[in-house]
C-alpha cells in the first residue's frame, strides 16, 4: 500500500517553527530533552490527530486548530485573574497556573501537610533524579498519542506533587489552572501526581478560562499511585469562550490493592477533549472513571478512555452522563482491554446521553478488547431524549415544564455525582450542575422535541 | 469464565481439524491463465455471451480496482494476497448450460449429493413434505450448473435463475437494480466482484407476491487456486416476501482462496426480505493453514416504506471472515434486523457485524451478536448504528454478547453509535460473562442439577437467533452448533 504523506497544515508548520525555536529554553534535563525531542518527531511524522485515525475519529483536531497560537511563556496575572481566584471556593492548599505557569505568588501553601511535596514542574524538569523520564511517560497504551506527544514535547510548567508513603490527606490538593483570556494564547502544561503506598489524598483539578479570547490549551496530568492507595481525582472544565480548544490527558498507572477515582464536570468548555489512560500494575485494584458533560450551543465534548488490564483480578467501572442541548456534540470512546493472563476482571462500562434539541448529536463507542477467558465484561451504551413519562409525573404535580425538565436533568447527572466521596467537592460540583440547569431553566428553554 | 467440559467437547467436534466437507472432486475444469488483466475480465464476459453493455461496466470497475488500495482496518492479519496468482474462473467443460440434469457432469451431481443438496425435484418432493420444498440455485466454482424448481416459481411470477441467465433474460431489471446498493466502488472487494464476477443467484418477486417455498443458492468452490466472486442480486417488489438461504463449503487444501462475494437485497414498499446464511466454508487446518478469506459485501435497502430486511448468520468456516451484512433503513418506517453466530475455532479470524443505516422516519433496527471463541482464534464484531438527522423517531436495539474458551483467543467489541438526531433511541449492550447466578440458582432450587440448569438457559438463549432461521437451515445449523453459549446470557 502507498504510504500518503500529507502536506502539512498551517498549524503544524507553526508548530515545528515554535519547537524548533523554544527547544532550547524549555526546561529540562538532558534526558527530558530527549524525551522532547522524540516526542515532536513522533507528533511530526504523524501531524495532528484527525478523523481518519480510529481515536481521533470524532474530534478532528486538524480541522480544529487551523492555526497554532503563540506559545505562552509567562502567566498574565490580569484583575479578572485576581477576581476569579478570590471568588473560587476551595479551602486548603491551591496551586495556580496562570496559562500554564506555576504562579507561586497567587498560590496557597500554608498547611501543607507532612509527607507532600510540592515543586514547580520547571525545577523537577531538571533535577537529575533517575525515574523521571518513565514517570512523565505514563502507561504505554498512551505512547502512540499525538495530542499527548505534542504536550510532552512543549510542556511547559505545572506542579509536581509528591505524597511520602502512608500519608492521609485530610482536605483535597487543589490545582487550578486558569487561561486569561486577554491575548491569543497556546498554553501546555503537565502535572505529576506521586502517591507512594498507602497514601489517601483527592487532588482537585480546575481548568476555567476567565478572558474574552479563546486560547489553546493542551494539559497533562500523570498520575503513579502506589499500591494500597486511594486517590481520588476530581476535574472541573468551565468558563472557556466559544473558540477554545482544549486537550486534557489523564495518565495513570495504578498498584496493588489501590482505588483510583477519576470524576469530570465538564459545562461551559467549549470545544473539549479529554483523554484518560489507565494501566493496572498490581492485582486487586479498583478503578473508576465517570463524569458529567453538560452542553449546549455548539459545544463539543470528548472523552476518550483506554483501561489496560494488564494484570489479573483487575476492576473498573465506567459511567459517563451527557446532557446536550442546542447543537452540541457528545463524544464517548471508551476501551477496555483485557491482556491475556488478566483473568478475574471485572468491567463495566456504561455511557447515557440524553438529546434535548434537534440539532445534537452523540456519538458513542464503546469497546471491549479481551484476550482472557475468565473475566465478567460489559458495556451499555444508550441515547434518547428526556422520558416523557418522568415529565408527565411532575407536570401532573404541577411543576412548570421547564422546571420538571431540570429535575430530571438533575437526577439523570447526580447518578454519576454521587461517586465523588469528599463532600464538600460532591457539593461544589452538584452546585455547577445545578447553575447550568437553572440557567437553562430561567431561559425557559424546553426541549424542543 | 471457564467452560465447561459439555462446551469444549462440543466446539471441539466442529473444530477445524474436523471439516467434513473438505473433499476434492476431480472434475475437468475450462480455466483462463491466471491472473488479472483486461483480458481476464473479457474472457469472462465472452464465456456468459454478456451484453455490450454489462463488458464495459465490468471494464470500468476494473479501471476503478487498479486505483484503489486493500482496506487494513479490519482486525485481521494475511500474509498480502497475490491478485495474480489466482484463477479468475473455472467452469466444468461439461456442464456449460445443461438443459437437463442428466446433462450434468454426474462428478457434480455426486459431489452434491455427498453434501446433502437435493437437486433432482423429485428426491426433493420424495425426501420432504411439499410445503417445505426449497428450491436450490447450485453454483459450483464459477457457474451455475442448475436452479431447481424453475418452472413452479415462473408460475407465481418469480424469478429465480443465475445471474448469467437473468442478464440474458431481464436485462431491465439487473440494469435497473446492479450495484444501486453497493455502488461499484464501495470498497475494494466488491470493486473487484464488480469486475469479476462470475455467476450467482438473481431472484424477483413481483408485486404482492409471496413466494411458494423457500429459495436457496449453494456455493462450493471446488478447483485449486481459484476464487470465487459471486454475485447475488434480490429484489422483493411492493407487498412482496421472500426467504432466502445461502450455504457454502470448499474442499481442504494448503492454500489460501479467496470469495469476494457481493450480495444486494432491495425492499420496496412493504416487501420483506430474510435472508439466511449457514456460512461453513473451509477454515484451514488448526495450524492456520489454508482455508477460505471471505471478503463478502452484504447490504440490503429498504427503499420503500416499511419494508423490512432481516439478515441471519450462522459463521463456523472461512480461515478469515470479513462481513458486514447491513440494512440502509431508508423508507419511512423500515426494519432492519441481524442476527448472528459466529464460531471460530483454531486459527480462524473473524470480523464480523453489521451496520444498520436509520434515514427513513420512524425506523427500528435490531442486532443480536453471539460470538465464540476458541482455540487460537480471534473474533470481532464490529457494528454501527447511526441515524440521520431527518430519522426522526429512529429505534435501535443491540445486544452482542462474547464466550471464550481457552486463553489464547481473543473476543472483540467494536460498536459504533451516532444519534444525528434527539428523538432517536439507541440502546446497546454487550457483555462477555456468566450466567446470572440468579437464574442458575432458580433452576436449580427446582431441583435441576447445574449442568442441566446451563442447558436449559443456554438453550433459551441461543433460539433467540436459531429460531430466525428457516425450518431447513434451523437443523444443519443445530447439528452445525449444538454449542452451550454459557457465558453470554444477554
Amino acid at each position: 500500500m502507498a504510504i500518503v504523506t500529507p502536506l502539512k497544515t498551517a498549524a503544524e508548520q507553526v508548530l515545528g517553527t515554535q519547537f524548533a525555536n523554544v527547544k532550547a529554553e524549555l526546561p529540562g534535563a538532558p534526558s527530558v530533552r530527549k524525551l522532547r525531542e522524540d516526542a515532536f518527531a513522533g507528533f511530526e511524522a504523524k501531524g495532528l490527530p484527525h478523523r481518519r485515525l480510529e481515536s481521533w475519529r470524532y474530534t478532528d483536531l486538524r480541522a480544529l486548530l487551523r492555526e497554532a497560537r503563540p506559545l505562552a511563556d509567562t502567566a498574565n496575572v490580569t484583575p479578572a485573574v485576581q477576581a476569579r481566584l478570590a471568588a473560587l471556593k476551595l479551602e486548603g492548599v491551591r496551586l495556580v497556573l496562570v496559562d500554564g505557569i506555576f504562579a507561586a505568588d497567587l498560590s496557597t501553601l500554608e498547611g501543607l501537610p507532612e509527607g507532600v511535596t510540592i515543586q514547580p514542574l520547571t525545577e523537577a524538569l531538571v533535577s537529575t533524579r533517575e525515574d523521571l523520564t518513565s514517570i512523565l511517560s505514563g502507561p504505554s497504551v498512551a505512547d502512540s498519542d499525538t495530542g499527548l506527544m505534542l504536550n510532552t514535547a512543549l510542556m511547559r510548567d505545572g506542579v509536581f506533587i509528591e505524597i511520602a508513603e502512608g500519608t492521609e490527606l485530610d482536605a483535597p490538593i487543589a490545582i487550578v489552572s486558569l487561561a486569561s483570556g486577554e491575548d491569543e494564547r497556546a498554553i501546555f502544561h503537565r502535572s505529576v501526581v506521586r502517591a507512594a503506598k498507602g497514601v489517601k489524598a483527592t487532588i482537585v483539578e480546575i481548568s476555567e478560562g476567565v478572558g474574552s479570547v479563546a486560547s489553546q490549551i493542551n494539559g497533562a496530568i500523570v498520575f503513579e499511585n502506589g499500591d494500597e492507595s486511594d486517590v481520588q481525582h476530581v476535574r472541573i472544565v468551565t468558563g472557556h469562550v466559544a473558540g477554545t480548544v482544549q486537550v486534557l490527558s489523564t495518565l495513570a498507572t495504578v498498584g496493588a490493592h489501590a482505588k483510583f477515582e477519576s470524576f469530570a464536570l465538564v459545562c461551559k468548555a467549549a470545544t473539549l477533549r479529554q483523554q484518560h489512560f489507565v494501566r493496572y500494575a498490581g492485582e486487586h485494584t479498583e478503578v473508576g472513571l465517570r463524569g458529567v458533560n453538560l452542553l449546549g450551543g455548539q459545544e463539543h465534548s470528548d472523552v476518550t478512555l483506554v483501561v489496560d488490564h494488564a494484570v489479573p483480578h483487575g476492576t473498573s467501572r465506567e459511567l459517563f452522563k451527557t446532557i446536550i442541548g442546542g447543537e452540541g456534540t457528545g463524544v464517548f470512546q471508551g476501551k477496555v482491554i483485557v491482556r491475556p493472563h488478566a483473568q478475574k476482571t471485572d468491567g463495566g462500562m456504561t455511557s447515557n446521553a440524553l438529546l434535548l434539541d434537534d440539532g445534537a448529536s452523540m456519538f458513542n463507542k464503546p469497546e471491549l478488547e479481551i484476550f482472557a477467558d475468565d473475566v465478567v465484561c460489559g458495556h451499555g451504551a444508550t441515547v434518547a431524549q428526556i422520558d416523557g413519562e418522568q415529565l408527565f409525573y411532575l407536570m401532573a404535580r404541577g411543576l412548570p415544564r421547564p422546571q420538571a425538565e431540570a429535575l430530571v436533568l438533575q437526577a439523570f447527572a447526580g447518578t454519576a455525582v454521587e461517586f465523588i466521596v469528599d463532600e464538600s467537592l460532591r457539593e461544589l460540583v452538584m452546585s455547577e450542575v445545578e447553575a447550568w440547569l437553572s440557567e437553562r431553566e430561567a431561559s425557559s428553554v424546553v426541549s424542543t422535541i | 469464565m471457564a467452560a465447561v467440559q459439555e462446551t469444549i467437547d462440543q466446539v471441539k467436534s466442529i473444530d477445524v481439524t474436523e471439516y467434513k466437507y473438505g473433499f476434492v472432486t476431480e472434475i475437468e475444469m475450462d480455466k483462463p491463465a491466471k491472473g488479472l488483466t483486461e483480458d481476464t475480465v473479457r474472457y469472462i464476459s465472452a464465456r456468459k455471451n454478456e451484453p455490450e453493455w454489462m463488458l464495459e461496466w465490468r471494464l470500468d470497475a476494473f479501471r476503478r480496482w487498479k486505483t484503489m488500495t486493500e482496506p487494513n482496518w479490519s482486525r485481521v492479519n494475511y500474509p498480502p494476497i497475490n491478485y495474480q496468482d489466482i484463477y479468475y474462473y473455472a467452469a466444468p467443460k461439461s456442464g456449460a448450460s445443461p438443459k437437463s440434469l442428466d446433462e450434468i457432469d454426474p462428478a457434480i451431481l455426486e459431489t452434491y449429493k455427498k453434501l446433502g443438496i437435493p437437486l433432482r425435484e423429485q428426491e426433493i418432493l420424495a425426501g420432504v413434505a411439499p410445503e417445505n420444498r426449497v428450491a436450490v440455485d447450485a453454483v459450483f466454482d464459477s457457474v451455475s450448473v442448475v436452479t431447481t424448481f424453475k418452472k413452479e416459481l415462473a408460475e407465481a411470477g418469480v424469478i429465480f435463475c443465475s445471474i448469467s441467465d437473468a442478464i440474458q433474460e431481464h436485462p431491465e431489471l439487473v440494469r435497473k437494480y446492479l450495484a444501486t446498493v453497493v455502488p461499484v466502488t464501495d470498497n475494494y472487494f466488491a470493486t473487484l466482484n464488480c469486475a469479476v464476477f462470475t455467476d450467482g443467484s438473481f431472484v424477483y418477486i413481483p408485486k404482492g407476491v409471496r413466494c411458494p417455498m423457500e429459495l436457496s443458492t449453494y456455493f462450493r468452490i471446488n478447483e485449486q487456486n481459484t476464487g470465487q466472486f459471486e454475485r447475488t442480486l434480490i429484489i422483493a417488489d411492493e407487498g412482496s416476501y421472500v426467504s432466502y438461504l445461502e450455504g457454502c463449503t470448499a474442499p481442504k487444501r494448503d492454500e489460501n482462496q479467496l470469495h469476494a462475494a457481493v450480495v444486494e437485497l432491495i425492499a420496496l414498499d412493504d416487501a420483506e426480505i430474510k435472508y439466511s446464511t449457514v456460512q461453513n466454508w473451509y477454515p484451514g487446518d488448526a495450524e492456520g493453514k489454508g482455508g477460505i478469506y471471505n471478503f463478502v459485501t452484504k447490504r440490503g435497502d429498504c427503499r420503500g416504506k416499511n419494508s423490512k430486511i432481516s439478515w441471519t448468520q450462522v459463521e463456523t468456516g472461512s480461515a478469515i471472515t470479513w462481513k458486514y451484512p447491513s440494512c440502509i433503513l431508508r423508507g419511512d418506517g423500515s426494519r432492519g434486523e441481524f442476527y448472528s453466530i459466529a464460531v471460530s475455532t483454531g486459527a480462524q479470524q473473524v470480523d464480523s457485524g453489521t451496520k444498520m443505516l436509520h434515514l427513513g422516519k420512524n425506523t427500528t433496527s435490531k442486532i443480536i451478536a453471539k460470538g465464540i471463541a476458541a482455540g487460537k482464534s480471534d473474533s470481532t464484531y464490529r457494528g454501527m448504528v447511526s441515524a440521520h438527522r431527518k430519522a426522526t423517531g429512529a429505534r435501535n436495539f443491540t445486544n452482542c454478547d462474547s464466550l471464550l474458551i481457552g486463553d489464547q483467543c481473543g473476543a472483540h467489541t467494536i460498536p459504533y453509535i451516532e444519534a444525528k438526531t434527539a428523538t432517536a433511541v439507541f440502546e446497546h449492550e454487550a457483555t462477555t460473562s456468566k450466567i446470572g447466578e440468579d437464574q442458575l440458582f432458580y433452576c436449580q432450587q427446582r431441583g435441576l442439577s447445574e449442568e442441566e440448569a446451563v442447558a436449559l438457559i443456554v438453550n433459551g438463549f441461543v433460539k433467540e437467533v436459531l429460531q430466525q432461521l428457516p425450518m431447513e437451515f434451523a437443523v444443519e445449523a443445530q447439528k452445525l452448533i449444538t454449542i452451550s453459549l454459557e457465558g453470554s446470557v444477554g
